[in-house]
């Protein structure tokens, strides 16, 4: 149903990455806030992201995305849209050219075109691939699809109730087995002590019900990449990813082709914060590229990324806690229940974190928890920052709360008091064996002086003494001060750091050294997503430290080195990083094995002394210069590639949740202060301090921005960002910036970062994987803070005004 | 899709009476995103870009005669003691980029009930120039709105100016969006008081299926106004008297739900604003009155 | 349709331009110019930002055809522009290799002593220096629209408040670096541009 197949040599096309050498007079090295190798390239416009790419001769795809969330496809009609002047090619699932038409994660169970049945709104359903964006949508638009729709499952109730429709029928995946229905993906509970038996001990008994909205990743780079044929029936693959390794092992099977045939490179990235851990466009250009023989770019506008990707997943959590008259937590009971939508994509592990970090950085040695994820016919939700842990943390958090008012204790002082530390023993019967200073964390949160009040008055506004950018309602000047009250707000939380479970979540690095110029230079080629994070720049900071040169290569990402894992679970710092210090620790050895070869007889040190490599050269311990590396290496390379495993990870028992399921926590506390306009119930977030452990600050420029960025992702869904569903339609009514709302510069505050290093033994330079930890306990401080100034107990995030006025 | 590029208000004119159907674009600020979201495809572009008089205004005896497409920069920063709430209003428009493209005359063609200049526009009192090749009319700008994004205009017309009353008394404007900066208004309102005719007018956004004047309750606060000897002594305004003016005004309220806000979050927030603005407006009244006694 | 710019200086020229096209397009698809990006094409994010005849715009919202003769300056300008700016008006922006100073008081970050910063300076604006020195930008692509926003807003005003930076760089959506980096990276811009005058 097109032009024939035309091989075409591989020539490369625009916004090809390129590697990026950062020169440096000093040594750069770790723990420095050296700047990033690609910022130049990035501030003046010539980082090429994956929108970016161009190839002579390109064709634009475009995809066609259901209207409906649940119905059979009775018929397609494709004959008018194929007929379209410049239209190269139409694509539908009988056009998929192997055995295997499904991927995912984990479970394969996501079509890669819809099969007689779609399952959400905005499932893809067709493919076109034409020579102007325009033309793919207008003939997309001619494309007719006749759905029979039928019955939604939208949440708990409808999922479970005896006649539901089943999501997916005839499930095969290692879960079925233990979940107590087939809309169920996975069930975790974890269950440890006698929770009734503690409940009696306790004095007061708090409950609560919670919930949690859908909430974006809204990266803003849209998906988008471009997929090149190759001579060799083999393609080419530049796209915006967070995993190379898990796209390429979802992609081949679809397409029929070894993996090997499949190189892919990755372009720059436009933020990702779990959002690009499944596939988007990657398999469907790949198909329109072999179908048409041209290469293809796709590009998501903002509507078509909403649907896109997976979204974090929405929450109800009921919770009990109880405590003794002193504030010791007696038990805690708690049912978390996440919506999964259509597709598995993460769930499972999502579930994972759910259950296993319910608890919060508590010791509470009665527990009774359980959480599922749901299939249902709402957005497939899985990866965003935080998983699983963002969910509860809201909820165990403003349970704190209300125990502390109900003990009529100081909120801070009931969580110190029940503080996890190092040696604790969790839930899962895991011994926490690093530094945990939950206490210290909460303690200098508190200790910051507050605000200043009534700054609004203070401010320089013109010709009047109100600013209003300083008030609620920024602005659109609702207030000059009228029915405005402050209140702040505590929380502190609890993420793993790492794939969990007993997952081989290994990293791969490959480090060359060699002499050009007579200056010694390192490149470092891992498969690393550089999604905004800063691994690059630690990366090469790595291989200062640890090699002694200044100059180093950052090879592009690709799949020509191994796997580097996701950028994503906090973990690349510590995983690729520890990667390529391994690798950089191997090329060291052989390099002074060279130099004892060499030049040894020179010189004993050579035999009997530690040796380091520091400033292109090779010294003593003792600081006595033995040799350079120019001279040591003259024009021979040193090249190694290895893989790098942070200690193995135990499954968790399914029925009692027990288990050494999690590498490493990380923990990050908030202190917000809010005022808020108690009339309109408008929300001006005034500070929001941070204080989190991270181990070692590899760079702590990065560390700040980290810290400050997750902070406002988790303000944004505390008071503005959600998915809205319909649900009578499970259709999503809001895939738009103008109303899916993500803080401005004006919404965000002044966020003062406190960093504390105790170092993890078990960690590369005693770090902690610091990316999420921030997202966590950012939203329930706001919400504690809404609450002070309100008196309201506000059980939902995000709030939104009417939940503040009562309107 | 034909791009019509007139390089004069009679070439467009002419255009537009030739192309009925042609969709006018100026700062582009609705048209392109709908165009872009694939919700639009016209037959006809009318670029008036190239009509430069249409950026102009001419501040007159009692009116400014605001070509359609000044941009709201331009009116916050130059016509913010003529048109203050209009101003304001402009203030919150979307983002600095888009309040330098866009203006008043795409709000008005638009016609949503969501747009920040109407209420600023009902309070002041406007006149809308719409013009064809046939000729010239003014009309109210309480008589534009006809109904969701629907206006008045016929479909050879286009807007070349808004008059606006130059203010002879206080303007304030409020708008509530769940954002500090660049929101889409869930409701708006606009009060001015001209003291001149001691009649307080007021408009209302978002909050109805056209932007509207809370009429009801300006003749009660008119009236109330007028009975209290208000206007002359200047005394502050009963509370009773500012509460119920709320009340009428969130009566004025034909909302709905909608992702932006609940019906009754629209009714309750206008009633607040109302409330505030009015304290506001009438606050600076009385300074300024003090101020004149003062000097004479 | 055709269309003809004159972008960053130079004329350029676009064929078999579709009349819904948008400006942001054209630079990007037809021009080789993709630094400007595409992030939401409804005039929600600003990182499309350029300066068209001088006044920053979101170009996903001008037509193609609107910007027909007209003057555009996008990221890839930004240092050119800025240094003919210092040329015509000394002492309104930061002339390259005069503001190396970085004030204790305009930052709160301790930059690295190394990085980008020596070799390449000579070739950025001042803003675009200052955006790398304070930790500005992570994934970046917000960075080009926020760059030329920013840029405009040190021209007109030299010595913003942190409310005036806050106002100005509201139209420009950044999902990584919660704002913190950026506000730095303004003042330091800023208190640079004073160094140099002064």
């Amino acid at each position: 149903m097109s032009t024939a197949p035309q091989p075409r040599t591989g020539s490369v096309p625009a916004g090809t990455p390129t590697k990026i050498t950062q020169g440096s007079q000093t040594r750069g090295g770790i723990g420095e806030s050296t700047l990033r190798p690609d910022g130049t390239l990035k501030v003046t416009g010539e980082f090429a992201y994956s929108s970016d790419m161009w190839h002579e001769d390109m064709l634009w795809g475009h995809t066609l995305r259901s209207t409906v969330a649940h119905a059979q496809i009775t018929s397609i009609d494709i004959g008018e849209a194929l007929a379209t002047p410049g239209v190269y090619a139409v694509l539908t699932y009988d056009d998929l050219p192997a055995e295997m038409k499904n991927y995912g994660l984990e479970i394969q169970d996501t079509p890669v075109l819809a099969h007689g049945k779609v399952r959400h709104h905005g499932e893809p359903v067709a493919l076109v691939a034409a020579d102007h964006p325009e033309t793919a949508r207008r003939a997309a638009a001619k494309i007719v699809i006749d759905y029979a729709e039928l019955p939604l499952i939208t949440d708990e109730a409808s999922a479970t109730a005896p006649d539901a429709v089943l999501v997916h029928e005839g499930r095969t995946d290692h879960h079925i087995g233990h979940v107590p229905h087939p809309n169920i993906v996975h069930r975790q509970p974890v269950v440890r002590g006698d929770a009734d038996a503690a409940a009696a001990r306790a004095d007061v008994i708090v409950t609560g019900d919670y919930i949690f909205g859908m909430q974006d990743q809204a990266f803003l780079g849209p998906e988008s990449g471009l997929a090149v044929p190759s001579e060799d029936g083999g393609i080419e693959l530049y796209v915006a990813t967070q995993w190379l390794h898990s796209d390429l092992r979802q992609i081949a099977p679809v397409l029929g082709l070894p993996e090997e045939k499949i190189r892919m490179t990755l372009s720059g990235v436009g933020g990702a914060f779990g959002g690009r851990e499944d596939l988007s466009m990657q398999i469907h250009a790949c198909l329109l590229a072999l179908r048409t023989g041209k290469p293809v770019k796709m590009v998501y506008n903002r509507f078509e990324s909403f649907f896109g990707h997976v979204h974090r997943h929405p929450a109800r959590l009921h919770y009990e806690h109880g405590a003794t008259r002193d504030g010791k937590l007696t038990h805690m009971k708690c049912r978390i229940v996440l919506d999964g939508g259509a597709y598995a994509s993460a769930s499972p592990a999502v579930v994972g974190n759910a259950s296993s970090l319910a608890v919060g950085p508590y010791v509470v040695e009665d527990v009774d928890i359980e959480a599922i994820a749901l299939y249902s016919n709402n957005p497939p939700c899985g990866a965003m920052r935080g998983f699983g842990a963002v969910q509860a943390c809201f909820a165990y958090e403003a349970q704190m709360d209300k125990l502390a008012a109900a003990l009529d204790m100081d909120p801070v002082e009931l969580r110190q008091l029940n503080a996890m530390e190092q040696g604790t023993l969790l839930p899962t019967g895991q011994r926490v064996d690093s530094p945990a200073p939950v206490a210290e964390l909460l303690r200098r949160v508190k200790a910051r002086p507050l605000p200043p009040e009534r700054q609004w008055l203070s401010a320089d506004a013109e010709g009047s003494s109100v600013d209003v950018r300083a008030l609620p309602g920024g602005l659109s000047n609702t207030t000059h001060g009228e029915g405005v009250v402050r209140g702040v707000g505590y929380a502190v939380g609890l993420k793993n750091v790492g794939f969990s479970e007993g997952f081989d979540d290994y990293s791969t690095a490959r480090v060359r050294m060699e002499v050009i110029n007579g200056e010694p230079v390192a490149t470092v080629h891992t498969a690393m997503a550089e999604v905004g994070q800063g691994g690059v720049t630690v990366h090469a900071q790595i291989a200062r430290t640890e090699l002694g040169v200044s100059q180093v290569t950052i090879h592009p990402a690709d799949t020509q080195v191994g796997s580097a894992g996701s950028t994503s679970a906090s973990r690349q710092t510590y995983v690729t990083g520890g990667a390529v210090k391994h690798s950089c620790e191997a090329v060291r050895e052989k390099v002074l094995d060279i130099g004892r070869r060499k030049l040894g007889t020179y010189h004993p040190a050579w035999a009997t002394a530690e040796l380091l490599l520091e400033d292109g050269k090779v010294v003593t311990d003792g600081g006595e210069v033995l040799a350079s590396l120019a001279e040591v290496l003259e024009d021979q390379a040193v090249d190694v590639e290895l893989e790098w495993r942070h200690r193995p990870t135990e499954p968790f028992d399914l029925r009692t949740g027990q288990g050494n399921g999690h590498v490493q926590y990380s923990f990050a506390a908030h202190r917000a202060v809010v005022e808020v306009d108690t009339e309109l119930g408008l929300v001006k977030v005034i500070e929001l301090a941070c204080a989190q452990d991270v181990g070692k600050a590899l760079n702590p420029l990065s560390v700040q921005g980290q810290i400050q960025g997750g902070t406002t992702q988790g303000l944004g869904v505390a008071v503005m960002e959600e998915i809205i569903v319909d649900p009578k339609t499970a259709k999503v009514r809001n895939p738009s910036f103008t109303d899916y709302l993500i803080p401005t510069i004006l919404d965000t505050p002044t966020i003062p970062v406190d960093v504390l290093e105790l170092a993890d033994d078990h960690a590369p330079y005693g770090l902690r994987g610091i990316g999420e930890a921030p997202t966590l306990s950012s939203t329930p401080a706001v919400l504690a803070a809404i609450r002070n100034a309100t008196g309201l107990e506000l059980d939902r995030t995000p709030v939104r005004p009417e939940h503040i006025t009562g309107t | 899709m034909d791009f019509l590029r007139p390089a004069s208000w009679e070439e467009a004119l002419a255009a537009k009476a030739a192309h009925p159907t042609a969709v006018p674009i100026a700062g582009g600020t609705d048209v392109m995103v709908e165009i872009n979201f694939d919700h639009r495809r016209p037959e006809y572009l009318l670029d008036l870009n190239r009509v430069g008089e249409l950026a102009a205004w001419e501040v007159g005896q009692d009116t400014v005669r605001l070509g359609a497409s000044v941009p709201y920069s331009a009116i916050m920063e130059h016509l913010r003691a003529e048109l203050p709430g209009l101003a304001l209003a402009s203030h919150t428009v979307a983002s600095p980029q888009i309040r330098n493209r866009g203006g008043v005359g795409g709000n008005l063609g638009t016609a949503s009930p969501a747009g920040d200049a109407h209420p600023a526009l009902l309070a002041a009192g406007a006149e809308v120039e719409a013009v064809s090749v046939r000729g010239t009319r003014m009309i109210p700008v309480d008589a534009f709105y006809t109904g969701v994004k629907r206006n008045a205009l016929a479909p050879d017309e286009l807007i070349r100016a808004v008059h606006v009353k130059k203010a002879d008394g206080p303007q304030q404007y409020s708008k509530v969006g769940t954002r500090n900066a660049m929101v889409i208004a869930v409701c708006a309102f606009g009060i001015a008081l001209h003291p001149e005719t001691r009649t307080v007018r007021t408009g209302i956004g978002s909050a109805a299926p056209t932007p509207v004047r809370a009429k009801e309750a300006e003749e009660f606060l008119n009236a109330a106004l007028e009975e209290g000897g208000f206007w002359e002594n200047g005394r502050i305004i009963t509370p009773s008297v500012a509460k119920r003016f709320a009340q009428l005004v969130a009566g004025a309220c034909n909302p709905i739900d909608d992702v932006r806000g609940t019906a009754a979050y629209r009714r309750h927030a206008v009633g607040i604003m109302a409330r505030r603005t009015l304290g506001w407006t009438w606050e600076q009244y009385r300074g300024t009155r003090r101020t004149l006694e003062g000097a004479a | 349709m055709r269309v003809t710019i004159t972008v960053n200086g130079r004329p350029q020229e676009a064929d078999d331009v579709w009349e819904g096209e948008s400006l942001l397009y054209v630079l990007r698809e037809r021009m080789g110019l993709p630094g400007s990006k595409n992030a939401c094409e409804q005039g929600e994010c600003g990182s499309c930002t350029v300066r068209l005849d001088g006044v920053p715009v979101c170009s996903c919202l001008v037509a193609a055809g609107q910007a027909e003769g007209r003057e555009v300056v996008t990221v890839e300008g930004l240092a050119d522009y800025a240094r003919h700016r210092e040329d015509a008006h000394p002492g309104t922006g930061c002339a390259a290799g005069t503001c190396g100073t970085s004030l204790d008081a305009a930052q709160r970050w301790q930059a690295g002593p190394t990085g980008a910063r020596s070799a390449d300076s000579a070739e950025l604006s001042p803003i675009q220096q200052a955006f790398i020195d304070a930790g500005a930008v992570q994934c970046g692509f917000c960075t080009p629209g926020l760059l030329v926003a920013a840029d405009e807003l040190l021209e007109t005003r030299p010595s913003p408040s942190d409310q005036d930076i806050r106002e100005a760089l509201s139209g420009n959506l950044c999902r990584c670096t919660g704002y913190e980096k950026i506000l730095d990276a303004v003042r330091l811009a800023a208190a640079r541009q004073e160094e140099a005058v002064r």
